[in-house]
């Protein structure tokens, strides 16, 4: 009972489970096993509560695992019990995928052809035919859409559609009526097989491959360029960006705890057990003084860098959980606060609103940054993060270095990032390496994956 | 917080007659033990007054035969807590309960050295020591004569078991409620992964403690924080929603005892509908049935807006989700009555 082999239809499921984006460790899969040889197949109810209980431990993924549990238990390959002794055929068949010539077997089914099955009607048969073809031809492989045909292909060669259709053109040779007239009739059958084949070939891609092309996707987005983002993109985009966020906050708030605990404080040890004469019976430890991260984060949200301001509003919106005192402003023209605007509205609302107060116009970072001398310089102290998002490009206008010369001097450190490629700063009217100077860091951060780690340095420095 | 608890909040709670003299067939895991099936577990619990539905008898079943802790999650108030105390009362096992909280450390969970003890023997021992030493010539044979005693202070009558340890000492197995783990430090949640694994602790000067019988374990959380990956691994995972209907006019019904089959219906039909509203904290099951108990001894039939409103903050805990509720409260009490069959 302790390590009961994963029986081949759990196997199976539990792959499609993995593909479908449960996360099911191999532990998880033995004590599967093991709930299964406890209750069985036979009761479906049963078998789905358990496997839930087991295998999917989000919200989300209670959600996943639902829809694949009955997408994949639907299919009643279990009928037959007879899963395991097919197995020993599917890896050398499927590790042969030009196989054309295999195409006259008819596998386990007792030398049955496709064609008295057909004309028999036999459902169950053929279902059972074709999902053993599936098997041989390793449907589990699929990825892609693009695969549909060559899988459909494949399982109808393995039913033995080559033969039959031999068979029929034979049948047409003798130009009998009778011999006609029967392979029109199986001509009939052999296209209802066709579209029960493609749509089994359907079922399975989404089975198999939803997982697969959801993570292929995502790892797209996380390296994609801010700017050149699709519209579609947008939702899925936002998700990433709260996940984002959420994962160095918590890896954040980690690191503060435990650099709380230091080593044994002698001293106040040995004082608060004066009562014991001095035994250490209750200990006390030294603590670090954290420093309260200062963050002041300008955002330029003038039109040519819009698409890249949306998301790092939305990240400095979900970062505030994670660090206490934290002012926001945007800039184009002229500069704002808006750490109000983030901190009371929702992060949609949050963003429509800083962009029609001040996006889109065309930006004059020295009018800007005299702005923020005038209203905030007093604020930088020597704890003060300031990060600059931008790309450095002020219409020609004074770049007022003078400012960013004074803000280096007060604050602890300026972190520049930029959405443009290296080798675009210093052209045209980008006045990125007049500023360079004063900052600490300067750095490229164009894509989800950039922003992410020029943020975790900035937290890990700030703690 | 589990709200509406009607017990008190120390980590232990002895039932009646867990201190009792006990039949052979009632100690786990035998043949006729009262968890041989999934039916079984939940009549058993129905009879300790707790209805379950199907996932949460599965999660019991399985927990005690592939013996592996139960994580429950689910909004405040649906009885995860209970369920605890409710699989405690049924098999007979005391229940032993550890409240989470940030801070929370193994000294407080799992054992702590009874130092007064241990200092009040070193004294009382103090005046034997020249006769243990004795005719020590030098410090080393001294020492060497002290090391043949062994760590007498460290043994396990200094030692003052936790929550943890004591529901692996009890002999007859226990049920371990681990509650709010949401609320404790990661850190502690690593620590736990050893218990719920391998039903046993480490203690440095000692040892490892195995459970006698491995308690039946379960966890709640609220999801205040995303537990950790290890944990989870270990765990089955249940999720207790809100009950429909008919589920809550039962868990109602066995817990308001002679309450009127058209009231109840009312009452729970209100109350669902509460939960269908954009509220800040929508009512709970424990909160449903204090407002029954309320309308019992008021001695209600029929719901009637002027009394709802009086009695709305049984149910609801927010300003403005009274105030939000009570703009509507026509018409949800108007909908309760229907749903009872009353014009």
């Amino acid at each position: 009972m302790m390590s009961a082999p994963a029986s081949e239809p759990l196997r199976r499921f539990l792959q499609v489970a993995r593909g479908a984006g449960l996360r099911v460790s191999a532990a998880e899969g033995i004590d599967a096993a093991r709930a299964v040889d406890l209750i069985g197949y036979a009761d479906r109810t049963i078998l789905k509560d358990t496997l839930g209980l087991l295998l999917a431990k989000t919200p989300d993924e209670k959600a996943a695992y639902e829809e694949v549990f009955d997408l994949y238990f639907k299919r009643d390959e279990f009928a037959g019990g007879n899963a395991d002794d097919r197995e020993e055929s599917e890896p050398n068949e499927a590790s042969s995928p030009s196989n054309g010539e295999g195409g006259d077997g008819m596998g386990g089914q007792g030398g049955q052809s496709l064609g008295s099955l057909l004309s028999a009607d036999d459902r169950a048969t053929l279902a059972t035919a074709m999902e053993q073809a599936a098997r041989e031809a390793g449907i589990e492989n699929i990825r892609f859409f693009t695969q549909k045909n060559l899988y459909a292909r494949r399982i109808l060669d393995r039913m033995g559609l080559r033969a039959l259709e031999r068979d029929m053109e034979a049948m047409r040779q003798t130009g009998t009526p009778e011999g006609l007239g029967r392979a029109e009739f199986l001509e009939g059958k052999v296209d209802q097989l066709r579209d029960a084949v493609r749509d089994f070939v359907e079922r399975n891609l989404i089975l198999y491959a939803k997982g697969e092309t959801e993570k292929f996707r995502e790892e797209l987005l996380k390296s994609a360029r801010l700017s050149n983002l699709e519209r579609r993109d947008l939702d899925r985009m936002r998700i990433l960006v709260r996940q984002m966020a959420k994962k160095l906050a918590a890896r954040y708030a980690k690191t503060r705890r435990r650099r709380l605990r230091g080593q044994l404080d002698t001293r106040r040890t040995l004082r608060r057990n004066m009562g014991w004469g001095g035994i250490p019976f209750i200990t006390v430890w030294k603590q670090k003084r954290i420093e309260k991260p200062r963050v002041m984060v300008l955002c330029d949200v003038s039109g040519s860098v819009a698409a890249m301001a949306q998301f790092l509003l939305m990240f400095m919106y979900s970062i505030n959980e994670a660090l206490s005192d934290i002012r926001s402003f945007a800039f184009a023209g002229s500069l704002i606060e808006v750490s109000d605007i983030l901190e009371k509205e929702p992060v949609e609302q949050a963003i429509t609103k800083i962009m029609s107060l001040i996006g889109f116009g065309s930006s004059n970072y020295g009018n800007s940054f005299a702005d923020f001398e005038d209203g905030w310089m007093k604020h930088v102290t020597n704890k003060t993060t300031v990060i600059i998002l931008g790309d450095a490009r002020g219409n020609r206008t004074d770049p007022r270095t003078d400012v960013i010369g004074r803000l280096s001097q007060r604050s602890k450190r300026i972190i520049w990032l930029n959405p443009e490629y290296r080798s675009a700063w210093g052209t045209g009217d980008s006045d990125m390496y007049r500023y360079a100077p004063f900052c600490n860091l300067v750095t490229v951060c164009s894509t989800l994956r950039h922003l992410e780690r020029a943020i975790s340095d900035i937290l890990e420095d700030a703690a | 917080m589990a709200a509406g608890l009607t017990f008190p909040a120390s980590d232990a709670i002895r039932l009646p007659n867990s201190s009792l003299e006990f039949d052979v067939n009632d100690a786990l895991p035998l043949g006729e033990s009262p968890l041989r099936s999934i039916d079984a577990v939940e009549y058993g619990l129905s009879e300790a007054g707790y209805i379950a539905n199907r996932q949460i008898s599965t999660a019991i079943y399985m927990a005690h035969h592939l013996q592996k802790p139960i994580l429950v999650e689910g909004p405040a108030g649906v009885g995860k807590t209970e369920l605890a105390k409710s699989v405690a009362s049924w098999l007979k096992l005391p229940l032993i309960r550890m409240q989470c909280y940030e801070g929370l450390d193994e000294s407080k969970a799992l054992y702590e050295w009874k130092y007064g003890k241990q200092l009040l023997y070193t004294q009382i021992l103090k005046d034997k020591i020249n006769s243990v030493i004795g005719d020590a010539d030098d410090l080393a044979t001294a020492l060497d004569k002290l090391h043949a005693f062994g760590d007498v202070f460290f043994s396990h009558q200094f030692l003052e078991p936790r929550p943890l340890l004591r529901s692996l000492q009890e002999p007859r197995g226990s049920v371990l409620l681990i509650d709010e783990i949401d609320k404790s430090d990661q850190e502690f949640e690593a620590f736990l992964l050893e218990i719920l694994s391998d039903y046993q602790v480490t203690i440095p000067e000692i040892g490892t403690v195995s459970a006698l019988v491995p308690p039946i374990v379960l966890l709640t959380s609220n999801a205040t924080r995303d537990l950790g990956d290890a944990l989870k691994r270990r765990c089955l995972h249940l999720h207790i929603g809100f009950p429909d209907d008919k589920l809550e006019a039962k868990i109602i019904g066995s817990r308001v005892p002679g309450i009127d089959a058209r009231l109840l219906k009312q009452l729970v039909s209100f109350a669902q509908q509460l939960r269908a509203m954009d509220l800040k904290k929508v009512p709970s099951v424990s909160e449903t049935i204090d407002w029954a108990r309320i309308m019992m001894l008021l001695h209600t039939s029929v719901l009637e807006v002027d009394l709802v409103r009086d009695t709305l903050n049984v149910l609801l805990k927010f300003e403005a989700d009274i105030e939000a509720a009570g703009k509507q409260l026509a018409g949800l009490t108007h909908k309760a009555r229907q749903d009872a069959g009353i014009a």
